[in-house]
């Protein structure tokens, strides 16, 4: 660098000699312009996957609460709404920041500090994808929300949740059954007798309401314990619930409306196929970023850029796309765990 | 290339590092308050006070990121119009395709019976008894 100032650099950029009709109009470089119109199409793609989920949201009668959903983390944390995907925000603004940084090295030719903030990036969106690799595991193997899938709804009726005793006073007919479940816990593998109620001649089996967490939670106690346990057991209008599910079984819960027992039925599919096709393609644009983010970080390594002398444009390309994928992140969020 | 002129490199990085530490806090904090509002203002506020405040605070953080971050705010005007003025059109998007599935929502089972005489549909309670009228639901159940 032959002096110490920026508007030097700025004059060694040589912006001029790119454009070859008079003043430039919009004073800036092809590439970084295309990049622009990408991310514009980009966001048009992903606003329709999201408007897609609106109004779909918007067409059912009951919907998944997102604090019970979402409400695991890792190394056994439950019922801790949101907390993951908080932690999961931080990292991916975290990343957004070190990609600034990265660009703002760039312009002052700064080759190291353009190499150390990309690699920094580079771990930031490794992190970002492997709590999304947790979440679907948890989300599929614990929770069994898949694309066909969804044990979370949200109650469609005013309605009290019965215990098994009340439920055979409003239907004398049922018969009392046990079934037997394995558990696993922490002190072991188990199996339990599950009770429940059968209706013969409908051939529908009521069992009270508890969720999975049940089984890991309360390790092999009693069904009753946690009944009793939940001060409130009566549910309204957007109340959160969730059919038991265990070992790929769904057990129907009961509850009583208007004086006629009821069961509860599962969730809109479209929760489960929304949620992995719409946080996929997100994490898909991550892992793309990554990757791209690799190979911008080598070339810059390599001195490849420095020469080309022009504020390493093409590191600040691959912010913009890193920006951009912090951006769509807003909306999904907004999406799928706030609202 | 947007930065202030004539100030030396270690100058022009002091002010980096300014605007990174300053959009962490602002992205960290709009952040948590939605969240906040998720966890503890949900049952207290109304519904629509809620979502409006969560849309509001989401816009915020996408204007600081496309602005600040990504620089918009210092491009030519004219070229930030040909990003921003195409993204307008989402706004009719939106309404226009939840209104739509609202629609659906409220039309969902509504089959009307046209021959003379004929009773007005029962009101949908829910999944379960909207194909039934309250003789067949309780028949279904087996009760009494």
């Amino acid at each position: 660098m032959a002096t110490d100032t920026v508007h030097e650099i700025e004059n060694e950029i040589g912006m001029e000699e790119l454009w070859d009709g008079g003043d430039s109009p919009f004073r800036s470089e092809y590439g970084k312009l295309m990049m622009w119109y990408f991310l514009l199409s980009d966001a048009f793609t992903f606003a329709g996957f999201l408007i897609a989920y609106g109004s779909l949201r918007f067409s059912m009668d009951a919907w998944p609460i997102p604090d019970h959903v979402f409400s695991t983390a890792p190394f056994g944390i439950e019922g801790a709404p949101l907390i993951f995907v908080t932690f999961m925000t931080f990292v991916l603004i975290v990343s957004s920041v070190t990609v600034l940084r990265a660009v703002q090295e760039g312009k002052l030719e700064n080759v190291h500090g353009v190499v150390k903030w990309m690699f920094l990036t580079i771990i930031g969106g490794g992190m970002f994808l492997g709590c999304q690799a947790w979440e679907w595991t948890n989300l599929i193997v614990a929770e069994g929300v898949t694309i066909y899938n969804n044990p979370f709804s949200s109650a469609l009726d005013n309605g009290e949740y019965i215990t098994l005793a009340e439920a055979k006073k409003l239907n004398p007919n049922l018969e009392e059954k046990t079934m037997m479940i394995s558990i696993h816990t922490d002190a072991g593998h188990g199996e339990e007798a599950l009770p429940y109620l059968y209706d013969a001649a409908n051939d529908q089996k009521y069992f009270e309401k508890f969720d999975h967490h049940y089984f890991t939670r309360h390790e092999g106690k009693a069904t009753e314990t946690l009944v009793q346990s939940k001060k409130k057991n009566t549910f309204e209008i957007g109340d959160p619930y969730l059919i038991a599910y265990h070992d790929g079984e769904y057990f129907p819960g009961a509850y009583k409306t208007a004086g006629t027992l009821l069961v509860e039925e599962m969730g809109p599919t479209a929760f489960g196929t929304l949620f992995f096709f719409i946080t996929g393609f997100h994490g898909f644009h991550v892992l793309s970023g990554l990757i791209i983010l690799l190979v911008i970080a080598l070339n810059s390594w390599s001195g490849f850029y420095r020469v080309r002398n022009n504020g390493h444009l093409m590191v600040e390309k691959v912010g913009l796309y890193w920006h951009f994928v912090d951006l769509v992140w807003v909306f999904v969020f907004l999406a799928f765990y706030l609202l | 290339m947007g930065h202030s002129h004539g100030l030396s490199v270690e100058d022009q990085r002091k002010e980096d590092i300014k605007i990174g530490v300053k959009g962490f806090w602002i992205l960290l904090i709009v952040t948590f308050a939605e969240v906040g509002i998720a966890l503890f203002l949900k049952d207290i506020l109304p519904d629509a006070v809620v979502r409006l405040s969560m849309i509001t605070l989401s816009l915020y953080k996408a204007y600081y990121i496309v602005s600040i971050f990504m620089h918009l705010g210092a491009e030519v005007g004219g070229m930030a119009t040909t990003v921003i003025f195409p993204m307008t059109l989402l706004i009719w998007g939106v309404i226009a395709f939840l209104w739509e599935g609202d629609y659906a929502r409220q039309n969902r089972n509504y089959v009307k019976d046209a021959r003379p005489g004929a009773e007005a549909p029962a009101k949908e309670v829910s999944k379960k008894t909207s194909m039934l009228s309250n003789d067949e639901l309780s028949r279904e159940l087996s009760f009494q």
